[in-house]
């Protein structure tokens, strides 16, 4: 079970990066979704699948259930993920209705425009955002 | 009492953070008791450095479940201090905050993510779990994205995308060598694996694991060659949001390469190696980076990536003075770091700009913050007898002891350059007259509180070179506290130690 399992994980991961190196951000999200669930499986792969019976055992009787401490740090991560990846997405989304792109060189153009941070100049923030739609 | 006082750091900011949330509504409630929050930590943090000075070093588990099996909590003298300079740093930000959260919505969101922040950095100072390290850096991870993305604005968003993207890249890192280190070696207790990479028997595959896992906090850390990500984006959030972030997030990074480091290496091997390398790469690249620079929270988001350099550096040479010099500076750098990022934003908004060719004026204008300003510079470059020249002096005196004289050079050398860059902000933001003219220079009102926190942590540096004796003993006694990890491995050997 462990190799199809490391294989998938490898083939998987190998997606996420391929995915994380696109110049579309809406690849690049998907992309770190891709690679957290291949790591994921890995993680699981690597506490090693030891039986099939879930891990709610009597006192004694221990045998061939699975490796419960696998599946509880996955479970954390997969919740994480998640929500992370939610958060990914609603920036992407507020990103590209700002200035209307979403491939990686004109974000980091935009991060080289000056911007002052106070508050009372939001219209600023607006402006440049309007420029870069043009 | 000891059991309270080991997971007060923790509950405090998350406490407020929940009080905060159900409160909401009110803001001046939700600046009370975030102020308070953050008062009532550095408190607690001086209680704990107080009590870490006279040696106890206070460990439990959580819920009472045995080592490995439950999660080990240790406090010791490193962790102490960083829980209170800390809370220093977060009150400072709040202080800053407050004098420009008129904008309700912003105000009330930046202090709820400030404690969450919090939260996610002292429950990392405190855990002895791998697993748990990596679930708070998710938390103060998800906090820092929210405050990065804080205000809005195209350009910010921007740069959030790529803070999000290549943090998250991060995390990945570290989750995989967690469960490949846990796989390898069969605990995530940092004490377990230390005892177990310490009795010279370590399954094969638990190196290359903890490799993996040094690369993911190099990145975090800000290190050469994974550091491209830092100055790319700290420049767009909020002046205070970005000066905490330069205060603590990459310090986060550090401590845990400290931790693990020194914990599961006590010999001279290949992660110091690396190490020197990649301390003296980032240490060169990080300055040379800022004297390309003409934005000054830009210059000084390269100085962070350089100033990493110089702590990596005493964690490489790992004698018993290096790694004392890394955790004094480390103390000084967030200080110093984070006031000069206040000062520069405070700079940039009376000038109207934040690029050094349209801003001037200033030492006309306002000579106090002129020498506000002056004080964390000239101590991040390392002149005496300011905080920064003590941190220096003790890494420069650990590497030619190490006969790593090169190290030594470029050590050196990176102060000078550092020193150049910030004679470029003194020319031109304070010196050179404001291309707009005088009448350009605008008024900001309703700073007080800012100007408090600003002061206080500048003479907290002034203090800490003045009187360096305490706090280089402290230093050195919590570097002998790194080499000696008893608190960690005790569970593991019996009360004798290896």
């Amino acid at each position: 079970m462990e190799w199809l399992a490391a294989i998938t994980t490898g083939g998987l991961a190998g997606l996420g990066l391929w995915m994380l190196l696109d110049r579309n951000l809406k690849r690049v999200v998907l992309g770190v979704v891709v690679l957290g669930n291949a790591i994921n499986l890995g993680v699981l792969t690597a506490g090693r699948f030891f039986g099939e019976r879930p891990a709610f055992v009597e006192a004694g009787n221990a045998v061939s259930t699975a490796n419960p401490l696998p599946q509880a740090l996955v479970l954390t991560a997969i919740v994480i993920g998640f929500s992370l990846f939610i958060f990914a997405l609603a920036l992407l989304k507020r990103t590209r209705e700002l200035h209307g792109d979403k491939t990686t060189d004109s974000v980091s153009s935009i991060t080289e425009q000056p911007a002052p941070d106070w508050h009372d100049s939001e219209h600023e923030n607006d402006a440049s955002g309007a420029e870069a739609r043009r | 009492m000891n059991h309270a006082l080991l997971v007060a750091p923790i509950l405090i900011p998350l406490c407020s953070l929940l009080l905060a949330i159900i409160l909401r509504r009110h803001l001046l409630a939700v600046r009370v008791l975030s102020l308070s929050g953050a008062a009532l930590l550095l408190a607690v943090g001086l209680v704990l450095v107080w009590q870490a000075a006279q040696g106890v070093v206070l460990s439990g588990q959580v819920g009472n479940w045995q080592a490995p099996f439950g999660i080990s909590l240790v406090i010791d003298r490193l962790s102490a201090v960083m829980i209170a300079i800390s809370a220093l740093v977060a009150l400072v930000t709040l202080l800053y905050g407050v004098a420009k959260d008129n904008d309700s919505k912003i105000g009330r969101d930046f202090h709820l993510f400030i404690q969450g922040l919090l939260t996610g950095i002292c429950g990392a100072f405190i855990t002895a779990d791998i697993f748990n390290l990596y679930v708070w850096f998710e938390v103060l991870l998800i906090a820092s994205f929210a405050l990065m993305a804080l205000g809005g604005g195209s350009r910010r968003l921007a740069g959030s995308m790529t803070y999000v993207a290549l943090n998250l890249f991060a995390t990945l890192i570290f989750l995989l060598s967690a469960g490949l280190v846990y796989g390898a070696s069969g605990t995530l207790n940092m004490g377990e694996l230390a005892v177990i990479m310490r009795s010279g028997e370590a399954p094969p595959g638990v190196t290359p694991a903890l490799l993996l896992m040094l690369l993911s906090f190099a990145i975090k850390a800000a290190l050469f060659p994974v550091f491209g990500w830092l100055p790319a984006t700290y420049h767009v959030a909020l002046t205070a949001v970005s000066a905490m972030f330069a205060g603590l997030l990459t310090k986060v990074g550090v401590y845990a390469l400290i931790r693990l480091v020194t914990l599961l290496w006590p010999e001279h091997g290949l992660p110091h190696q690396l190490l020197l390398w990649v301390a003296c790469a980032t240490m060169l690249v990080g300055v040379l980076g800022a004297a390309a620079q003409t934005e000054v929270r830009r210059i000084l988001s390269f100085h962070i990536v350089s100033q990493v350099g110089y702590m990596i550096l005493g964690l490489a040479l790992a004698t018993p003075l290096a790694l004392a010099g890394a955790v004094f500076y480390l103390i000084h750098h967030i200080v110093v770091k984070a006031n000069l990022f206040f000062i520069g934003g405070l700079a940039a908004r009376i000038c109207g700009s934040e690029r050094l060719a349209d801003m001037g004026g200033l030492y006309k204008r306002m000579p106090w913050l002129a020498l506000l300003f002056a004080i964390p510079a000239l101590s991040l470059a390392g002149i005496p007898p300011l905080s920064g020249f003590w941190a220096k002096f003790l890494l420069v005196k650990a590497s030619l002891d190490a006969a790593a004289w090169w190290a030594a050079a470029i050590a050196l050398l990176t102060g000078v350059f550092t020193l150049l860059s910030m004679n470029k902000i003194w020319n031109e933001a304070f010196l050179k007259p404001h291309p707009g003219g005088e009448e350009a220079l605008q008024t900001v009102t309703g700073i007080r509180a800012a100007w408090l926190g600003m002061s206080a942590l500048a003479l907290l540096t002034v203090l800490i070179g003045l009187g360096a004796g305490p706090l280089i003993d402290y230093a050195v006694a919590a570097a002998a506290q790194l080499a000696d990890p008893q608190a960690y491995l005790q569970p593991f050997t019996g009360a004798g130690g290896i």
